[in-house]
């Protein structure tokens, strides 16, 4: 199954700087973490900046599809005094996560168990916050700044 | 770099406004030579621009009016950021700041604005008509003066440190496949990311296969700092090298563990030499002693 | 070399050659989850049809590695040992390498060189070995 093109999409909506992906199907996992590569690289993030963020995407993108099937990717520049920085949100509608500290205690270890991976997450980026709950969906907010 | 929006340009006149600024940027162009003289007195008087001699600022001066006037003309503002990030350029290593740059571009509002008083104060009506259409884009054309000027140097300021912290991690290649990365002084998390970067692109621009890190002068290490040391070893066995950290004291060491840093993720060796020969070792060099064994 | 019928690219098109007793697989562009459910397979299946001894998976083009390709990537690892050959993951990118770390990927195991001309001469080196994936 080819890989759609991540230009005129009409799920992607640029409001007001930001740009946000729908998020409903494997595809759009790397949909959304090519836009926010681009959105990184625009912005003045370096090479090896705008991975991180692009990773990061993916995991949020990922979880999204696999605890609650469908859901939005945000990404926003940001920009405060002289620096600047990204925003990625993602939000769903989902069950909600029961357990949101049990969530991001850092307990990967070296296997390579397909969890959350929120601790990696939050290790990847510089900020880092998220609100769920049961029947709550969920809401998870990353931010980079540049150095 | 940023691009150029077009929300920046000027907002379309109403036509009775689109007449009043052709008339306005003519009265501009007419007195140019007395307001742009009027203007470097000014800037002269506040003692901005000490950096530049008077012929610069006069120059300078010149050519920003006439900008400025040109961007008023054509109600676009792509000529005007242009010239801004030209002028920044040249400017910003003279040492001039952005208080001056703002200051001198709001004197020149100022001045402009002045002879518009003077040219309409018999019809207050007009005036007023005429600085409704003047005041919005005098603003938008200081803004976008500002703006350039302070992009550029954040530029200028983000290439420096870049430069910075390049020659304080020198990665050196030191025989075939193997780096040595001496890192020296304080390591805060920001430098331990770039010291990471640039033992990763080492690792791959000299196809090294071990690298040897030699924390010998660094004067203390947090745990935060051992941890991304610990990432480092990952990623570079990821790309198909083996990393050994020299220079870490049994003090050090001890500290760590017990904190719980897993620094039996890495090969670590007391001192540099040490260090070396076990990479040599690993990439199967023979090691010959530098002194005689025993007869 | 890669003449064979069953050569052709798998799914989105991985190309997997196959080079004396090594099959080689390039990744070209990104690739979907299904994409690498795909290439999973097709690596399987190959070794087990040309009994090949070594498998080279190159991921220079990959931008990004989450927690799934890291996964099946590891999974193909396995996979590929059951039917008797070693893998090597050649061609991680530094700041994807860095990623990797910071998210726990490390692929615990499996073997990683730097590039293709890396990871043959690893698979030479250990053809007699048995040990690890």
């Amino acid at each position: 199954m080819p890989i759609r093109p991540a230009t005129s999409d009409d799920r992607v909506v640029p409001a007001d700087g930001d740009a946000r992906v729908d998020v409903a199907r494997d595809t759009d996992i790397v949909l959304a973490r090519q836009l926010g590569r681009r959105l990184a690289l625009d912005l003045g993030f370096s090479a090896g900046d705008a991975t991180l963020v692009a990773t990061a995407i993916s995991e949020l993108a990922r979880n999204i599809l696999m605890y609650a099937g469908a859901g939005e990717v945000w990404l926003k520049g940001l920009r405060q005094g002289e620096r600047y920085g990204i925003l990625v949100e993602a939000r769903d509608r989902g069950p909600g996560i029961p357990d949101v500290q049990q969530a991001l205690r850092d307990g990967y270890s070296t296997s390579n168990r397909l969890g959350l991976g929120l601790p990696g997450v939050r290790r990847l980026m510089d900020e880092f916050s998220i609100e769920s709950g049961p029947g709550a969906g969920t809401i998870v907010r990353v931010k980079m700044w540049d150095r | 770099m940023d691009k150029v929006r077009a929300e920046n340009d000027l907002k379309p006149a109403s036509e009775p406004s689109a007449v009043l600024l052709r008339e306005l940027v003519a009265h501009l162009r007419q007195n140019r030579e007395q307001l742009r003289e009027e203007w470097v007195y000014r800037i002269n008087e506040t003692e901005l621009l000490q950096a530049m001699t008077r012929e610069e600022i006069f120059a300078e001066a010149t050519s920003v009016y006439d900008s400025y006037v040109e961007a008023l003309e054509t109600r676009t503002l792509e000529t005007l950021q242009a010239y801004a990030q030209n002028l920044s350029e040249r400017i910003i290593p003279r040492g001039v700041e952005t208080h001056e740059v703002v200051g001198i571009v709001l004197l020149l509002r100022d001045v402009l604005a002045r002879s518009l008083f003077a040219k309409y104060q018999t019809n207050p009506k007009l005036l007023n008509d005429v600085l409704d259409a003047y005041e919005p884009a005098a603003n938008s054309i200081a803004i976008t003066v500002a703006v350039g000027f302070v992009r550029e140097r954040e530029r200028v300021i983000r290439e420096q440190q870049e430069a910075i912290r390049e020659l304080s991690t020198p990665v050196l290649p030191v025989r075939e496949r193997l780096l040595i990365l001496p890192i020296i002084g304080l390591i805060d998390p920001l430098r331990a990311r770039q010291v990471t970067e640039q033992l990763l692109r080492g690792v791959r621009a000299h196809r090294a296969k071990v690298v040897v890190i030699d924390i010998t002068g660094v004067g203390s290490l947090d745990v935060k700092v051992a941890n991304h040391l610990v990432l480092t070893v990952e990623a570079a066995r990821l790309l198909g090298a083996r990393v050994i950290v020299t220079g870490l004291s049994p003090e050090i060491a001890n500290t760590l563990v017990n904190i719980g840093v897993d620094l039996g993720k890495m090969s670590t060796v007391g001192d540099l030499q040490g260090g070396i020969e076990e990479a040599e070792r690993l990439l199967g060099y023979k090691v010959i002693p530098a002194t005689p064994g025993p007869a | 070399m890669n003449d064979e019928p069953g050569n052709r690219g798998s799914g989105m098109g991985v190309p997997i050659l196959k080079q004396g007793n090594y099959l080689i697989a390039s990744i070209q562009s990104a690739l979907s989850d299904a994409d690498l459910l795909e290439l999973r397979d097709a690596l399987v299946e190959r070794v087990g049809r040309y009994r090949a001894r070594g498998v080279i998976i190159d991921v220079t083009a990959l931008d990004v590695l989450d927690s799934f390709a890291t996964r099946i990537l590891s999974d193909s690892a396995h996979m590929i040992r059951l039917r008797g050959a070693r893998t090597v993951i050649v061609g991680i990118q530094p700041e994807v390498a860095s990623s990797m770390a910071y998210m726990g990927l490390t692929l615990p195991g499996i073997w990683t060189a730097l590039d293709l001309e890396e990871g043959v001469a690893h698979l030479d080196a250990h053809a007699h070995t048995t040990r690890n994936v």
